[in-house]
């Protein structure tokens, strides 16, 4: 028992100092905090002074976090794990006498904070403009964590699989463009052509989308509940698949 | 107590190269062991495996005892690794990167607060404590790489290439620091293709070619065979780049060679008069300005084990950018 609390504070101390070093090395910088903040609000600006009144603010609001989101977490993986890897920086994390799991995770929650972060911008413009007390809001904060989660995830499945920064980003463009008109985050899937919704319906942020148009205005096309064990399911399939990536890539 | 380090036949190949072509060797507790080759040879993927930065193919490796085929992560507490690169992050000041790696060893705050003091201390970088790792200098980065390896105290430490690429005064106090660590009791394994940083450091040296171990003892041991062998370097002031007339008929025990214009290099299996040889050079109107013996050197064990011109490790430190 006593080496297991142990083994788990030092564990601890390891995870919270990844954690604080990207925080201040990488997510915490003027550049990333102005990306963090800019690009959520040319989103958010460009789709509320297009929208038709306050109905149309509720339906964008969900896409725009998810969006956000989306961009905010995919973009800073490139850098905390592709650049380190490619520096060699990540080597010593690797040697650390620390789980796989537990580094990983530990690599990746900056990412994550930063996309629920992302996900403030466009509620907070959306409060100035309209009547936000009828969003539910646990449902919404939890879709915004897993999508978050997923994201980040979907950002570490690319970097582990690519050696250079420029090849994530333009590895997570794959990803991040087509899923804009798949996943339902302006108009809903059942609008595609019937031959693109089976390939909507498997991607993840379908899932979070549906999630967060029912906790703002009651749009969902399935129950929230099932939307967030879904994600809960790509998050964990996504995080196994990059850690199996890891160990076949960089410990073979 | 048992060997600090055990590999047994340990191979690794990446696609048609066997980078390690299954080798074995014992390191004892509180040894310093040199791993010696020239670039390629398999040093840096030996130490990634025995790191658990790479898998191998075959065979097995025990450190401290732990089995690290089965449990790669179970022994990483016990060791501490320095990269042939200095891999600490630019971003931060020299004393936050080794509290950084005191945490990741999971060292308490205070504790690691305390030795990384002591190490900034012991390394000579106090006074660039507060500076960011990416404004150091080549030779500074790597003594702070040295002491985030050693923040956690290990019981083993790998340092792979710890002198390449800088000036010789940091060379010098790096193979100081090296020393050090070993005298109060570290296990250190050393690669390096300065042979005789090897031979200056190491208790005993492994040499490995093409992902072999073609020999390994002790550096006296390594020696031996050329006790009994003599050789002498003369210089002259007005030499030809030939070797004089009638110098070999004059001598005929010792081979003469001429290595370079005005250099005459003589061997022998026994004690060579070089008075004898000098008078006769100079009869023949050669103004000879230094004579002395040269003394048998790693690097001729090297040569000869190995068949590997010493010249193309020199090439391989130039373009490393290292001094001497």
């Amino acid at each position: 028992m006593t080496g297991a609390v142990i083994r788990w504070g030092r564990w601890g101390r390891a995870f919270w100092s990844i954690l604080r070093k990207d925080m201040r090395t990488y997510y915490l910088k003027p550049p990333n905090i102005s990306w963090g903040l800019l690009f959520p609000l040319a989103w958010t600006g460009m789709f509320f002074i297009r929208s038709g009144g306050v109905d149309d603010i509720r339906s964008l609001l969900p896409g725009l976090a998810t969006i956000s989101i989306l961009f905010g977490t995919t973009s800073m993986l490139a850098i905390t794990v592709t650049f380190e890897k490619k520096g060699r920086s990540f080597e010593r994390l690797l040697l650390a006498p620390i789980p796989l799991e537990l580094l990983m995770l530990a690599k990746t929650s900056g990412a994550i904070l930063f996309g629920v972060a992302n996900a403030c911008v466009p509620v907070i413009l959306a409060a100035f403009l309209v009547d936000l007390s009828t969003v539910a809001w646990g449902s919404f904060a939890t879709a915004v964590v897993l999508i978050a989660v997923v994201s980040t995830f979907l950002g570490l499945f690319v970097a582990v699989a690519v050696s250079e920064v420029f090849e994530a980003q333009t590895l997570s463009n794959f990803f991040r463009f087509p899923m804009i008109f798949l996943c339902g985050l302006f108009f809903p899937v059942g609008d595609l052509p019937l031959l693109l919704q089976p390939l909507a319906w498997l991607l993840p942020l379908t899932y979070g989308a549906d999630a967060l148009h029912g906790a703002v205005h009651g749009g969902n096309g399935l129950p929230i509940a099932l939307d967030l064990g879904i994600l809960c399911a790509y998050g964990v399939g996504l995080f196994l698949l990059s850690l199996v990536n890891i160990r076949r890539r960089w410990i073979a | 107590m048992p060997d600090a380090i055990v590999a047994e036949g340990l191979a690794k190949r990446f696609e048609e190269v066997d980078a390690v072509a299954g080798i074995s060797f014992r390191v004892r507790q509180g040894e310093l062991f040199g791993f010696l080759g020239p670039n390629g040879a398999g040093k840096s993927t030996t130490i990634n495996l025995l790191t658990g930065l790479a898998r191998p193919d075959a065979g097995s490796i025990r450190l401290g005892g732990i089995d690290c085929t089965q449990r790669p992560r179970a022994a990483q507490h016990l060791i501490g690794v320095v990269p042939d690169e200095s891999n600490l992050y630019p971003e931060l000041s020299g004393y936050e990167n080794l509290t950084f790696c005191g945490a990741l060893y999971g060292l308490a705050k205070r504790e690691r607060e305390t030795r990384a003091r002591e190490l900034l201390d012991a390394f000579g970088l106090a006074e660039a404590a507060a500076r960011k790792f990416g404004g150091y200098s080549k030779g500074m980065k790597r003594r702070l790489t040295i002491a985030a390896g050693i923040i956690h105290r290990p019981e083993i430490l790998f340092l792979d290439e710890p002198t390449t690429g800088i000036d010789v005064a940091s060379a010098r106090q790096l193979r100081q620091l090296i020393a050090e660590l070993h005298r109060a009791g570290t296990t250190i394994f050393l690669t390096t293709h300065y042979i005789e940083e090897a031979e200056r450091l190491c208790e005993r040296i492994a040499f490995i070619v093409a992902g072999r171990i073609v020999q390994i003892d002790s550096v006296e041991h390594l020696l031996q065979p050329l006790q009994g062998w003599y050789r002498v370097r003369i210089v002259s002031a007005n030499g030809t780049s030939g070797l004089p007339d009638g110098l070999a008929e004059a001598f005929p025990t010792l081979a003469f060679s001429c290595p370079e214009p005005g250099v005459l290099e003589a061997e022998a299996g026994e004690p060579i008069r070089v008075g004898a040889i000098v008078r006769v050079l100079e009869e023949r109107g050669i103004e000879v300005v230094e004579a002395r013996r040269l003394r048998p050197s790693l690097e001729e064990v090297f040569v000869r084990v190995t068949g590997i011109a010493t010249d193309a490790m020199r090439q391989e430190r130039e373009r490393a950018g290292g001094g001497r």
